[in-house]
């Protein structure tokens, strides 16, 4: 029998198609990002904001909790949290701020204008690195240990009852 | 009660239609060359009991019949009667019901307007469209009945979610059902075409009409789907390659291309293989992109809920559809002959497929590559406008003066290419009104400087062709040149649109003002208003642009509607002839502050304008095939 080049190409084509189709309704398609809770922080590397230093999976190592809080000055519910962080800061919380897709004199203005709980600032312009975190919309912080492994993930901005858990937490 | 007659009448469906491909069968053995009447009665019985199934659920929204889990889950007693109604569609199961009334309804108009052509023919096409028919009422009644019974009763339902509740997006989906389910038929006839060996000009015109009838619904809902986005949403945009429009785009490409190629097949005998891919490929997308949407394999503003089971089904259909075609394709494939000569008609109606192919390969690979990698590599991406620009925008330059001169040579072949007359004219005109956009708008890129003439170029040639027309009294070239005219002034409002909208993002309390460049808004007060569905907090701003004295007052709502508890963003758009005002506030949480977004966006009301321009062409071409007929 003649073997038809053209032909085997399409349907192998199709059946290729149908086949990512077929494998991609039996994925889960839920993006859930609070298993992270338990994982170890893979390596990565996020400039500071005065891009003069960066923050690594090294940054850790230093201190029993490190929590970091990924903020943008164009974010409402970011204003809203921003007293709490600043509390728990001078409740001797070690914070590092991830800013996320902003501008820099927009997150200086922001920081002079509320506050600056941080001990080291990053600046995530592309949003990009962030995603190593799970992170998929802001505010969210997560808290984690010396050993970079992630103790706590919070959706959402810190509140009255989120901000005890966070100082029961790390006291 | 009504749930019983449903279900009856959708079993009776199911009866029709094997009784049709039972009956179609017998009568392809005799040798009796017109069709029975036993056919066409049992086709009018399957027609009318599959608009009653259709109209019952109507009913069942409209007296909010709760036994129905499907009127339970998506509908509510205090809901406006025009919502109840299109509630019954705006729902996996119930738009599916309407999938199957324009299945039927399509098959039937079928047989009976074809009555022209042969009888084989007629019969197969028949018979390949019941067995479509048959593949959704199964899954209909097995998977997604809309009849199916809740007990006990519940004495409310759950409501639509409110931002469906838009009357655009409550014609959205009927309209692209008939352009999309639509496609179905010339699917049928094309396998019937080539299983009967009813090829070349006859099947050409036996599907003319149909091509143009789905294009002219799926180009309308597209643009309705689009409208409600921009009023809806809150965005501000109007087209945002979300996955699931490019899902609706996809089959779009490939009936444009298939619209102009059956041309070549009428009037030169010719491309009928081609034709015919065409005619596959369109359903076959149409299915593609229904099992996109509804299997939750894509993640967008489009959300059906998900089920697993039901994702397998359509593509286990899909499956079938596309090998049993391609089999059928390959088995009785024919060898045609092509040779065109360059200057003429035919060639340049190909190199438009081409164009459309390339669309839509683009197209087909930014949807298709992200589900692919997540599933080899579970890596997440998304593919966004900046690739969809790049790859798409720079071909609109040729297209468009393609579109001046394609239509302008002759069948066969023309003497020259230079058959476009006052050329440097319309050129210069061009240049002209390019400049004067400058004056009014200010730069832009070298890119949009080229879209804006070619537009401009297609532009003028088409309004003098009209004049043409008018003063000679032809028509025939018209529904084309309205069609041409229409796309040339809608790539030109879009990319004005795109390159000279003004857009501010801030954050206000009452009492506050703001000003940037021209612009000063004055947030001046905050009002309460109780309606029966939702509770609405309204702001009033006061917009002003000092340069072209526009002195407008916008309230934006935040709206919190109770059944089911959802807080919606409704924009404030003032609409004016020569540009939009778009505003949307959103509250900030324990804050007086609220988070303003302002766009002043050009002539965008002649977006919309231009695109029922180009639905209007398609329906007057039909109305002359109906005449010529």
């Amino acid at each position: 029998m003649r073997v038809n080049l053209t032909r085997i190409i399409i349907f192998g084509f199709i059946f290729f198609c149908l086949s990512i189709f077929w494998l991609g309704l039996k994925k889960d398609q839920t993006y859930d990002t609070r298993n992270l809770i338990g994982n170890k922080i893979n390596e990565f590397n996020i400039p500071s904001l005065d891009e003069t230093n960066s923050f690594s999976e090294q940054y850790f190592l230093n201190n029993k909790f490190t929590i970091v809080n990924f903020f943008a000055s164009w974010c409402a519910p970011c204003r809203d949290e921003h007293k709490y962080l600043v509390e728990l800061s001078k409740n001797g919380a070690h914070i590092v701020g991830v800013s996320f897709k902003d501008k820099k004199s927009n997150t200086l203005d922001f920081l002079n204008q509320l506050g600056n709980p941080y001990k080291f600032i990053a600046a995530d312009n592309d949003g990009k690195a962030s995603i190593s975190f799970g992170i998929y919309g802001i505010p969210e912080s997560i808290i984690i240990n010396s050993e970079s492994v992630v103790v706590k993930k919070i959706i959402g901005p810190i509140n009255q009852e989120i901000f005890k858990e966070i100082l029961n937490i790390i006291k | 009660m009504l749930s019983e007659f449903g279900q009856l009448s959708i079993f009776l469906v199911t009866i029709f239609s094997v009784l049709i491909i039972y009956k179609s069968f017998l009568s392809l053995k005799n040798n009796i060359q017109i069709i029975e009447p036993g056919i066409y009665q049992l086709s009018l019985w399957q027609v009318t009991v599959t608009i009653l199934s259709f109209l019952v659920l109507i009913a069942a929204y409209l007296v909010s019949d709760f036994s129905l889990i499907n009127v339970y889950e998506n509908s509510h007693t205090a809901k406006p009667l025009f919502y109840k109604i299109a509630g019954s569609w705006g729902n996996h199961e119930g738009s599916l019901l309407l999938w199957i009334n324009i299945l039927v309804i399509f098959s039937y108009l079928f047989l009976i307007f074809n009555f022209k052509h042969k009888k084989n023919f007629r019969l197969l096409t028949l018979v390949i469209q019941n067995l479509i028919i048959l593949g959704f009422t199964l899954f209909l009644i097995f998977n997604s009945n809309p009849f199916s019974q809740l007990e006990p009763v519940p004495l409310e339902g759950l409501g639509l979610n409110p931002i469906l509740q838009d009357p655009a997006l409550a014609l959205h989906p009927p309209m692209l059902y008939v352009g999309f389910v639509g496609c179905s038929i010339y699917f049928s006839a094309a396998i019937a075409s080539m299983l009967s060996n009813y090829r070349g000009k006859l099947f050409a015109n036996s599907i003319k009409s149909w091509v143009l009838i789905s294009w002219c619904f799926q180009t309308l809902g597209i643009s309705l789907g689009s409208i409600w986005a921009y009023y809806e949403l809150g965005w501000g945009g109007f087209w945002f390659w979300d996955p699931v429009e490019n899902a609706s785009l996809l089959p779009w490409f490939a009936i444009t291309a298939l619209m102009h190629s059956v041309m070549v097949l009428e009037k030169r005998d010719n491309l009928y293989a081609w034709v015919i891919i065409l005619c596959l490929i369109t359903f076959i997308l149409s299915v593609t992109g229904t099992f996109l949407v509804r299997s939750g394999i894509l993640n967008s503003v489009h959300t059906f809920a998900s089920d697993p089971a039901r994702g397998i089904y359509i593509l286990l259909f899909l499956s079938v559809m596309i090998f049993s075609s391609l089999i059928i394709f390959f088995r009785t494939f024919k060898k045609e002959s092509y040779n065109f000569y360059f200057k003429s008609k035919e060639t340049f109606i190909l190199i438009n497929n081409w164009f459309m192919a390339f669309f839509l390969v683009t197209v087909l690979v930014g949807t298709l590559y992200p589900i692919f990698l997540d599933v080899v590599t579970n890596e997440k991406i998304s593919v966004g406008p900046p690739f969809y620009n790049i790859v798409i925008i720079p071909l609109a330059v040729p297209l468009l003066v393609l579109m001046v001169v394609g239509p302008q040579l002759s069948w066969i072949n023309s003497k020259s290419l230079g058959v476009v007359k006052h050329k440097a004219l319309i050129i210069i005109g061009a240049l002209l009104i390019n400049f004067i956009i400058y004056l009014i708008f200010g730069s832009s890129s070298f890119l949009s400087n080229l879209i804006f003439i070619s537009a401009l170029f297609l532009i003028i040639h088409s309004i003098l062709e009209a004049y043409k027309i008018y003063q000679k009294k032809i028509k025939f070239e018209l529904p084309r040149v309205i069609s041409h005219l229409g796309f040339g002034l809608l790539v030109l409002f879009i990319g004005i649109n795109h390159n000279f909208s003004n857009e501010q993002d801030f954050n206000l309390k009452v009492g506050e003002e703001k000003k940037f460049d021209e612009y000063s808004i004055v947030f001046k007060d905050l009002k309460l208003k109780q309606e029966k569905n939702y509770k609405a907090i309204i702001g009033d701003f006061e917009i002003k642009n000092f340069d072209k004295k526009i002195n407008k007052i916008l309230n934006p709502e935040i709206r919190i509607y109770s059944n089911p508890e959802t807080l919606t963003y409704e924009a404030a758009i003032k609409t004016r002839i020569d540009s939009d005002l778009y505003l949307t506030m959103s509250n900030i949480s324990r804050s007086d502050y609220y988070n303003i977004k302002f766009q002043h966006k050009p002539l965008m009301i002649w977006i919309w304008i231009s695109v029922l321009m180009v639905v209007f062409g398609g329906f007057l071409q039909l109305m002359r095939n109906k005449n010529e007929s």
